[in-house]
């Protein structure tokens, strides 16, 4: 890892974490009393470790220029096993709460292991801690081998890469010790959210920069989508946390937004969280791996440009769709479901071209697990999109808001699309990063494969039952005009659901749990295979990207 | 409703940078070969394109071949 950097690059990672101990310093100081202090401790261990492993190579052997020649894939390869750590932990969070749900006294009276704090370390886990880190390390990956041309520095991708995990880590250990500003997905306070601002300014930069010294006039579409995830996050997070700290040695503040202003600029962020941070980037991980691993272009090319900007000009409007029937103007109301219900034309053109490109190639899709985890993603992103426009139109919302059928369309979603998309992107991707001969167990991926998709189904038609059941029960009149059933009549209802839930949830964290340990054996154990083509070329206008080698 | 007067123009603004991106990409000839463009992202595991760590990118980058 440091054998990799050269002596500048050792030079201003020692700059960047003295800084970042400094900041953490400067955290403790003028946080002393408040929980400020603690999150001001962690940064500074953070950073003072990084520091430290610096410092203790700072003599090591410099790499040689030979090194431009190749593709700077170090901080995929920590991308990737970060990914799959964060899919362990926010699984297992997921699992924890789900069992709270079904036995409350699992929580055993502590304050920390409430559901209030736990839910969001196994939302953030997931999202940000294993979806963020898999979109990073694909990302670096792809515009790299697309543009056939190296990063422009070794130091903007670990600090985007350890700046970003960070954020994660002062998350999730906020929401333990009671930290939220209550907006979900986006419960980090201020001090997080700026971070998260310099962390992504960054990751944006280095993209065009990559792409900038491209040896390929296109920029394939997955590019695209990965653009458009970065730029309209960071929009997204700047609006949503619009935020008057009470004071600078506090970690408290307070949304400059109130009421249904404050509801609306939250959904507005919280639907194209999922349209931009689960969706567009995934798609890029998907037009990416899927064609790579099938051996075969696209189905349509001119499609998947097409739902490119379809997405990125319909889902940017939708996020009132979950506001209905609320104090939010009608038009408004209106305006989301419209668009919701147009969505389903550039999801569905992506769904189809995913499926389609495997046509005439069932038998691969047959035999590779890692195609078929493509596969089952694309069907699932397919599902979930249907689904979600359908759940937007407002009769249908009236019995679905608020009950667990949310909870499932969320998580057929989450599981089947984006988790499915990502673990078949990183058992496509790691023999490649560590130049292996093949992953250690094809065994262990079909057995992963099942565990995930049936964990999936269980939980998603558990979800769905509860929802309905729950919807169905809320609306039951008796003829006298009043409630049929009493809530606490409905949550009793839930209890078998609940543990079928919990059930699912567990069997899709053995899988992971499968997947981090086949990716460290494949590490460990397989014989090394340089595959002899996968380096960055020459550009036609006769300007490398990569200095000349010196002469023998 | 007045969050509405930040919200509209910046989802207005995120469209008109979209625009001007794809006008871009219509301009510098981002389409005009797109069967192309999505088989290249399959060739580089089997096509020569640079031998590792040699000294490929001095005379040689001129003659490549089109993929």
């Amino acid at each position: 890892m440091i054998a990799s950097l050269t002596r500048e690059d050792r030079g201003a990672a020692i700059l960047i974490t003295t800084l970042g101990v400094l900041v953490g310093l400067l955290m403790t100081a003028g946080g002393w009393g408040d929980l400020l202090a603690v999150h001001g401790v962690i940064v500074m261990l953070f950073c003072g470790g990084l520091f430290l492993l610096v410092a203790l190579n700072l003599n090591a052997p410099e790499p040689g220029d030979e090194r431009l020649a190749a593709y700077y894939d170090d901080p995929t390869r920590v991308g990737v096993l970060l990914a799959l750590v964060w899919a362990v932990v926010g699984m297992a969070m997921g699992v924890w709460v789900a069992a709270l749900l079904a036995w409350p006294d699992l929580r055993f009276d502590a304050a920390w292991s409430s559901f209030g704090r736990l839910r969001p370390v196994h939302t953030s886990g997931v999202i940000f801690g294993f979806g963020g880190n898999a979109l990073i390390a694909t990302s670096f990956h792809i515009m790299q081998r697309t543009s056939r041309a190296r990063m422009p520095g070794q130091v903007a991708p670990w600090f985007v890469l350890l700046g970003f995990n960070l954020f994660c880590v002062v998350a999730a250990s906020g929401y333990l010790m009671g930290i939220t500003q209550s907006k979900e997905y986006a419960e980090p306070e201020w001090y997080a959210d700026i971070w998260l601002v310099v962390v992504w300014v960054m990751y944006f930069g280095l993209y065009v920069r990559t792409l900038a010294r491209r040896n390929e006039p296109h920029i394939y579409v997955a590019n695209w989508y990965y653009l458009a995830f970065i730029l309209v996050m960071a929009v997204l997070h700047i609006v949503n946390n619009m935020a008057v700290p009470v004071s600078f040695g506090g970690f408290k503040s307070y949304s400059a937004f109130g009421g249904v202003q404050d509801a609306m600029t939250q959904w507005w962020y919280g639907h194209n969280a999922v349209a931009f941070f689960l969706t567009s980037g995934f798609l890029g991980m998907l037009y990416y791996f899927l064609p790579k691993r099938a051996e075969r272009p696209i189905y349509s090319y001119r499609l998947s440009i097409l739902s490119f900007w379809g997405i990125t000009f319909f889902y940017i409007w939708v996020g009132s769709h979950h506001l209905l029937y609320t104090a939010l103007p009608q038009w408004v109301q209106t305006l989301g479901v419209t668009f919701s219900v147009m969505l389903l034309v550039p999801s569905w053109a992506s769904a189809g071209n995913a499926l389609m490109t495997l046509n005439g190639a069932w038998h691969k899709v047959r035999d590779d697990a890692t195609l078929r985890f493509m596969m089952v993603a694309a069907i699932f992103y397919g599902l979930s999109t249907f689904e979600g426009s359908f759940m937007s139109i407002p009769p249908v919302n009236s019995l679905s808001h608020y009950t667990d059928w949310t909870i499932g369309h969320v998580h057929s979603g989450a599981m089947g699309w984006v988790a499915l998309i990502s673990f078949g992107s990183i058992y496509a991707l790691t023999p490649l990063l560590w130049r292996r001969e093949t992953m250690y167990s094809w065994q262990a991926v079909e057995w992963h494969f099942w565990l995930a998709l049936s964990g999936t189904v269980i939980y998603v038609f558990a979800m769905w039952n509860s929802g309905l059941t729950q919807g169905l029960m809320w609306r039951t009149y008796v003829a006298g005009g009043t409630l049929r059933y009493s809530f606490l009549e409905s949550l009793v209802a839930m209890h078998g659901y609940y543990i079928a839930r919990a059930f699912g949830g567990l069997l899709f964290l053995i899988g992971a749990i499968i997947a981090l340990w086949n990716v460290v054996m494949t590490i460990r154990r397989v014989p090394a295979h340089v595959p002899a083509l996968d380096y960055p070329t020459g550009s036609e206008a006769f300007e490398p990207a990569v200095p000349v080698m010196p002469a023998e | 409703m007045s969050i509405l007067a930040i919200l509209i123009p910046v989802a207005l603004g995120l469209g008109v940078i979209g625009l001007v991106v794809f006008f871009w990409t219509v301009q510098d000839g981002q389409y005009d070969d797109l069967a192309g463009d999505a088989e290249r992202i399959l060739f580089d595991d089997d096509t020569p394109l640079m031998p590792p760590c040699d000294t490929v990118l001095g005379a040689a980058t001129k003659d490549r071949s089109p993929l």
